[in-house]
């Protein structure tokens, strides 16, 4: 069986035909070609899949691509303008809150969900917001620096 | 993880689709967050020929809490529980126990219907197919024996983890069940059949843990709230993120002087059903001292039976539980 999908994905309207048993990270990785969403435990357990749906962080890996229907879609592709980085891109980036970068996409979403509702979070509140996400290379640490250094940018209107 | 077998997906926008699709496939699971079940599926664990998408239903979408009672609707999801002002206020407990469970992302998507609804879990269960397979599968699946329990005579002793319904049983809670033939409203306490006790007649027990008939499903839970009765929830758990409980305590009491009114204590993360601590009343009537902890040590270590189904041992869970039970009601009754 398979169903349409009606969904802004990154901004764009898009129609695609789904399997019913599709999972939307497979959706977005394999059909749409969009591999910055990454596999990482593939059980929810992990945070690298993370994806915005109407600017609220959710794994991709346990969500129907179905099931989005009708809802928005954000990736880590939609961050970033003309080749310029978006300001948690740029924190990250700049803070080293990324090493070998495969939870690094995930944490990227999260963060951008998180500043999307509360534009200076404390250390406490970052911690919280990125409590889903797993790192094991960077000890988080700088990941919470980055956050925060996004933030700052935000507010400064510096990055896109 | 495997890949998804065949299944329809029916996307439901009313309670009557729900209901509709129910009557039509008894087999079929209600998914909401997907956070539980979808990780099942993928584990080959469960394999339903129809899923019945709810989070999209505005019927089950309900918040109400107020001074005089609370009402959520089945696919409310967790984090707004858990932020939800009144509901933090006067029924503290609830929002908190919202807060504890899984992660940020899990509570975005994890819906109030199925964290009372939780599938029981067990380290010889919730494994990929290869794991189980190697293990000639256990009493929860397809096997004839209960690795947690070889002498078990067909009992299963898989653990209930949900952290919503032992906060809402000290609430005195009741839910909300449709079917195709109607709706009735139940104590929450009665929703699990699961047994508390080794030496209880058996009703139900971790594989068969709900009293759900085919076809119903749970809409709603409310509550009715009691004047000056004051309330919280604990758990232990390995993280502080992503995990289910070692053990998880609710508790209300009423204080009126010095005199502790009444006391209603739950616990998850123990047995195949939460728990209600019984006798309770009991401990009630007199100042809050080392007699009365006792006394509730000794009903928790006398109900609580948990088996080795999780890595922490059994021994260390009711311990656990003991102890933040004691914690919760010496906070409490010094607010």
């Amino acid at each position: 069986m398979a169903q349409l999908l009606e969904l802004t994905l990154n901004g764009r309207p898009r129609v695609d035909a789904v399997p019913d048993n599709m999972l939307l990270l497979d959706y977005l990785r394999e059909s749409v070609g969009l591999t910055g969403t990454k596999t990482g435990c593939d059980g929810g357990e992990c945070g690298a899949c993370t994806v915005l749906i109407d600017d609220v962080p959710l794994l991709s890996c346990l969500t129907l691509a179905a099931s989005v229907n009708g809802r928005r879609v954000d990736t880590v592709e939609s961050l970033g303008e003309n080749g310029e980085l978006s300001a948690v891109q740029r924190g990250f980036h700049e803070k080293l809150g990324s090493q070998c970068g495969y939870c690094t996409p995930g944490f990227i979403m999260a963060s951008v969900g998180l500043l999307r509702r509360n534009p200076a979070p404390s250390d406490d509140e970052i911690q919280e917001a990125l409590g889903s996400n797993i790192c094991r290379c960077t000890g988080y640490v700088k990941i919470i620096e980055a956050v925060k250094f996004a933030a700052q940018l935000n507010a400064e209107g510096t990055a896109p | 993880m495997e890949a998804l077998h065949d299944f329809e997906l029916v996307r439901a926008a009313t309670l009557d689709d729900v209901l509709k699709a129910r009557a039509a496939h008894p087999q079929s699971a209600l998914v909401g967050g997907g956070t539980d079940l979808m990780v099942n599926i993928r584990r080959g664990i469960v394999t339903p020929p129809v899923l019945i998408d709810v989070t999209q239903v505005g019927e089950l979408q309900a918040v109400n809490a107020d001074e005089g009672a609370l009402e959520i609707g089945a696919s409310v999801t967790l984090n707004t529980l858990a932020q939800d002002d009144a509901m933090r206020r006067h029924y503290p407990v609830v929002a908190e126990a919202a807060h504890a469970i899984a992660g940020p992302t899990q509570r975005n998507m994890g819906t109030v219907g199925g964290n009372l609804c939780l599938d029981t879990r067990c380290i010889f269960y919730n494994q990929s197919e290869w794991w189980r397979s190697a293990n000639n599968h256990c009493l929860k699946t397809t096997g004839d024996t209960c690795h947690v329990a070889p002498k078990s005579h067909g009992v299963c002793f898989a653990t209930y983890s949900g952290d919503l319904a032992p906060a809402l049983l000290v609430l005195g809670a009741e839910v909300d069940i449709a079917s195709p033939s109607g709706t009735r409203t139940i104590p929450l306490n009665d929703l699990y059949i699961g047994y508390a006790r080794h030496d209880d007649a058996v009703e139900g027990d971790g594989k068969n843990f709900l009293s759900l008939e085919a076809g119903e499903i749970v809409t709603a839970v409310r509550a009715a709230n009691t004047s000056g009765l004051t309330s919280a929830y604990d758990k232990i758990r390995i993280r502080r993120s992503i995990e289910y409980p070692v053990a998880g305590v609710a508790v209300a009491l009423l204080r009126d002087g010095d005199a502790l009114v009444d006391l209603r204590v739950a616990v998850t993360g123990t047995n195949p059903r939460p728990v209600l601590l019984e006798g309770t009343a009991e401990l009630c009537g007199g100042p809050l001292n080392d007699d009365v902890l006792q006394g509730l040590d000794a009903l928790a270590r006398d109900q609580i039976m948990p088996m080795k189904t999780t890595f922490t041992p059994g021994h260390y869970r009711r311990r656990v539980a003991s102890v933040l039970a004691q914690r919760l009601v010496t906070r409490l009754y010094a607010e």
